[in-house]
């Protein structure tokens, strides 16, 4: 099994307020990694941090990508790499179509990989297929990139980006928030059927629910910036019946 | 990693800041008057000029006017003294006789206007769109005249219309910019050098798009031209101008008038992309535009639409406007205007409704970056008799980084209770959100900046003529994007 990501002692901080602090973990290849914690616990900041948000300073450690330090690229070249965050929230951007937006996109990392670019024929005809994957109309192409859309309608963009750009990391941040059950399952199917088989998933979130669509090799209780306990399943019955106060209180001991 | 410590945003600054490219001289020797203006120097230029003695009064009679009137200061602008003594209001590239052909323009203009991209040459330039070339002060060659000719639309020179066709100029020049309109108005009247002149005969669609290029050259010249379109009863036409200008530290001064006349069933489309230099990074010269440019609807349905993308000069002060006479009668104005570093903008419309079930648009987009100061101004009257007229207004701005500035000025004066009017107006700034966004994609900062600006402009872009559209998308990008492209 190949190493993927190798997070060694990765202190981060945003307006000289610490929030990672003093994070490790490792996925291989073909793995899937649940991280649950309270709110402000910093698992939406980790996800940032990873892809390369500019408020973020880290101030300390390590972070291998496929053997190359991350932390030295440029976000894009990140995204070009193999890194993929969903986004919690996608932004809605006035004037872009989602079309125009994807092919661009795609482009980018096809320049990138000294690869062969698409022009907009033969992007259609790509784009049709994952389309059909997640059962989304073609008319979605011809929006504003998420302007107007709901919220289920979103996230369905942000699994279609990840179909389009096929990465090998896929940090998903709380994709399940605002979703009805379909919804959420037909995302997750989206994803895991369609998962490179090397590709990897990192699955922040607050609820269990989730963990029935998508199959977890580890969970990652996180709390105050690090994770405090590695597991499996029973860490959420455990979860469950006594909150994450029974995690803080075995830390603290 | 200590660097990336200090980088808290995107470089957006670096970005943005990217060199004029217009920037060059031409060397040609000049004829040049004395500095400084007086009756003395206006009858020269008309003498020069070979004027008729109605066009000589026209002159002396804005000029008495001028002198009467004061700078115009309600705009939201710094604006530093200038010293109208200090000007030359007559500036040619120094030529023997008359031109007759394109052989016998001074290969070093031709050459500039190679290197703006601008062929003058009928061989090499788009087959659909007529060019006049304004240099300084004169207009030094108008292609495709012969084919317009045979639809019968005039497209010349003013001074060629003025020696030509005295009967239209008598006519019709000052009509919709009286010489005493502003201050600015009246000392173009007093001493503008040359412009376009266009005459789209009844019933005729203009063959071709009609395009002037304005140049400025000389470091001391002020550019003072003058436009008058005219399109006759169901007439169609379409009118681009460009413009840009070497980089001087001292600020020159570009005060033009264009005059549009749409009567019965006519339209006419007049989009400018606007590149006169701006100043460097310091705010240290570039050119004042200050611009009166106005159409009136005179006719049953007729319509003006005015497009603009403005992203040079030191200081804009503009307001292309529509006088809406004729029923039915239609004016638009969409409008895009960058500003960075100190450059100032206060620009916008009027429109002036004062026929029954007129109609008017107005799409205003500010883009303000670096010290900049970006202000939209538009005024939208309906007058007592403008019954069941209509105005739509959406005024957006767009901020990036902390030190601009964006302001919306919108004038409502509404005379009757049977109109309706609405208006929109939103600020926002570049979120730093949406560009991680993108960039996560895999998407440049740059590339992303200008993704961003481009589908905010999108409104006003989708407006302008295919080779504009094009221009203005690299020109935007040129100014935000720099080394992409």
């Amino acid at each position: 099994m190949e190493k993927l990501l190798e997070i060694e002692h990765l202190n981060a901080s945003i307006n000289n307020t610490p929030i990672i602090k003093d994070f490790n973990l490792l996925i291989n290849e073909h793995e899937v990694h649940v991280i649950m914690g309270p709110n402000g616990c910093g698992k939406s900041t980790l996800s940032k941090v990873l892809a390369g948000h500019p408020s973020y300073e880290v101030t300390n450690g390590r972070v291998l990508f496929s053997n190359k330090d991350l932390l030295e690229l440029e976000p894009e070249i990140r995204s070009h790499e193999g890194l993929f965050l969903a986004f919690q929230y996608p932004l809605e951007i006035a004037g872009v179509t989602n079309y125009d937006f994807l092919r661009i996109a795609y482009n980018e990392k096809q320049k990138y990989l000294k690869q062969k670019e698409l022009d907009p024929l033969e992007f259609m005809s790509l784009t049709h297929k994952n389309l059909e994957k997640l059962e989304m109309k073609t008319e979605f192409l011809n929006r504003n990139l998420n302007e107007g859309f709901s919220g289920g309608e979103k996230k369905r963009n942000e699994i279609l980006q990840m179909l389009l750009l096929d990465p090998k990391l896929i940090i998903l941040d709380e994709i399940d928030s605002g979703l009805d059950i379909d919804a959420l399952k037909i995302i997750c199917e989206g994803i895991t059927k369609n998962l490179n088989s090397k590709s990897s998933l990192v699955v922040i979130t607050h609820y269990p629910k989730i963990l029935s669509y998508l199959k977890p090799d580890f969970i990652h209780i996180m709390m105050d910036g690090k994770i405090v306990k590695t597991g499996h399943l029973e860490l959420i019955d455990k979860l469950e019946k006594e909150g994450y106060n029974a995690f803080l209180n075995k830390e603290l001991k | 990693m200590s660097d990336k410590k200090n980088q808290t945003n995107f470089e957006i600054n670096q970005v943005i800041n990217q060199p004029y490219k217009y920037g060059f001289t031409t060397n040609v020797e000049t004829e040049k008057f004395p500095t400084g203006i007086n009756e003395e120097i206006i009858k020269q230029i008309s003498q020069k000029k070979e004027e008729p003695e109605f066009l000589l009064n026209f002159r002396l009679r804005a000029y008495k006017k001028w002198k009467s009137m004061d700078f115009p200061n309600w705009a939201n602008l710094n604006i530093n003294q200038i010293d109208y003594q200090a000007i030359t209001y007559y500036s040619v590239p120094k030529q023997k006789k008359k031109l007759n052909s394109l052989e016998e323009v001074d290969p070093e203009i031709l050459k500039t206007f190679e290197k703006l991209g601008i062929s003058l040459s009928e061989q090499k330039q788009l087959s659909n769109v007529a060019i006049d070339a304004v240099f300084d002060s004169v207009s030094i060659a108008t292609t495709y005249k012969e084919k317009l000719a045979k639809s019968g639309v005039i497209f010349c020179s003013i001074s060629d219309a003025i020696l030509y066709y005295p009967n239209l100029i008598k006519k019709f020049l000052g009509t919709v910019v009286p010489t005493g309109d502003n201050f600015f108005a009246a000392l173009n009247s007093a001493v503008f050098s040359d412009g376009s002149f266009c005459y789209i005969p009844q019933n005729v669609v203009c063959p071709l798009e009609l395009s002037t290029y304005f140049r400025i050259n000389d470091k001391d010249s002020g550019q003072f031209e003058r436009t008058l379109i005219i399109a006759e009863k169901n007439s169609t036409v379409n009118y681009l101008e460009g413009c840009t200008a070497p980089q001087f530290s001292e600020n020159q001064l570009h005060a033009a008038i264009v005059e549009l006349i749409s009567f019965e069933n006519a339209s006419i489309k007049y989009s400018t992309v606007q590149n006169w230099y701006s100043g460097d990074e310091k705010g240290i010269g570039g050119i004042y535009n200050f611009v009166t440019k106005r159409g009136l609807c005179i006719g049953k349905n007729a319509k003006i639409s005015w497009t603009q993308v403005e992203t040079g000069s030191s200081i804009t002060w503009k307001y292309p406007s529509c006088v809406l006479v004729g029923k039915n009668s239609n004016g638009e104005f969409y409008s895009v205007a960058l500003t960075n570093n100190y450059q100032q903008a206060d620009t916008g419309t009027k429109m002036i409704h004062l026929g029954e079930k007129t109609n008017s648009k107005i799409i205003s987009k500010g883009i303000s970056c670096g010290n900049s100061k970006n202000s939209y101004r538009g005024l939208v009257k309906i007058g007592q008799n403008a019954h069941s007229s209509r105005n739509f207004s959406q005024c957006d701005s767009f901020i990036i980084g902390s030190s601009s500035s964006a302001c919306t000025y919108p004038y409502l004066d509404i005379w009757n209770s049977n109109s309706i009017i609405e208006h929109e107006a939103k600020i926002s700034k570049v979120s730093e959100e949406q560009l991680f966004y993108l960039v996560q994609r895999g998407i440049n900062v740059e590339n992303a900046l200008s993704l961003l600006i481009s589908g905010f402009c999108k409104d006003v872009f989708t407006m302008l003529p295919m080779e504009f559209a094009t221009e203005a998308d690299k020109l935007l990008s040129l100014k935000l994007e720099g080394t992409v492209g």
